[in-house]
């Protein structure tokens, strides 16, 4: 399985914190993932999702482009960050 | 060729709704840690206004995990570029009000110029690395801050390599 999170505004808009999706035999990558996401729910997903400044991040580590996704991989999707 | 080990700093990173005492802070940065030298603080407080709204209060959202990996790793940086004994990171969480403590950095080095670097450096990074959303009530709405383009020169500047 692959565990994915949704952080702050993109949480709210999605109105979803997390997901859980089968990782498929064939392989997946983080580019695959966001379409098929977008393509089950729909417009509005996609339109956050593929927003410019989108962060995304693998196992806690945030990913420039794109990368290949193994079973056990924890994703997540969240703006800008604003701490400090 | 030999490789040198640097001793390694002793870092404390926490991420807490709880507030925190500056002074026990600083005083953890001397156990464990022989100091001589410097010890630089920062403090953040909440803002009461920003971008001309009266801030009523603030929600901090993080990515559990993440956020104190990041830290770690930030930290870490600068351990590698000046020479710490030791750094500690508190940066708090949930619900504030304006003028609250919310984040404080402490870097303990040799000298002043490295420790007053040092904490610059883990600030201008958590503002642009670490995983922390702000979300400002004010009156009957709420909004999420937006991230500024000024934070992320300010981390930039680090890697021009013209500040050192």
């Amino acid at each position: 399985m692959l565990k994915v999170l949704f952080f702050a505004r993109v949480r709210e808009q999605l109105g979803c914190a997390s997901l859980d999706l089968p990782c498929p035999e064939s392989g997946l990558d983080l580019d695959m993932l966001q379409e098929q996401l977008c393509r089950e729910h729909g417009d509005g997903w996609r339109d956050v999702l593929e927003e410019d400044n989108m962060v995304r991040a693998v196992n806690q580590v945030v990913v420039a482009g794109n990368c290949a996704l193994t079973d056990g991989d924890e994703i997540a999707f969240f703006p800008p960050v604003t701490g400090g | 060729m030999a490789t040198v080990e640097l001793p390694r700093p002793v870092i404390s990173v926490s991420v807490q709704e709880a507030d925190f005492d500056v002074a026990r802070l600083q005083a953890s940065l001397l156990s464990g840690a022989a100091v001589e030298g410097a010890i630089a603080t920062f403090t953040g407080y909440v803002r009461c206004d920003n971008e001309n709204r009266q801030v009523e209060a603030l929600e901090l959202e993080h990515y559990p995990g993440m956020t104190e990996a990041s830290i770690t790793a930030i930290v870490n940086e600068a351990a590698v570029r000046w020479p710490l004994l030791s750094a500690a990171v508190v940066h708090r969480v949930g619900k504030l009000a304006p003028g609250d403590q919310i984040v404080w950095v402490g870097t303990a080095s040799t000298h002043r110029e490295s420790a007053f670097s040092a904490c610059e450096f883990v600030m201008d990074f958590l503002k642009t690395r670490a995983p922390f959303w702000k979300k400002e009530q004010s009156g009957a709405s709420a909004h999420w801050v937006a991230a500024r383009e000024t934070d992320d020169k300010r981390a930039d500047r680090w890697r021009e390599g013209d500040t050192e």
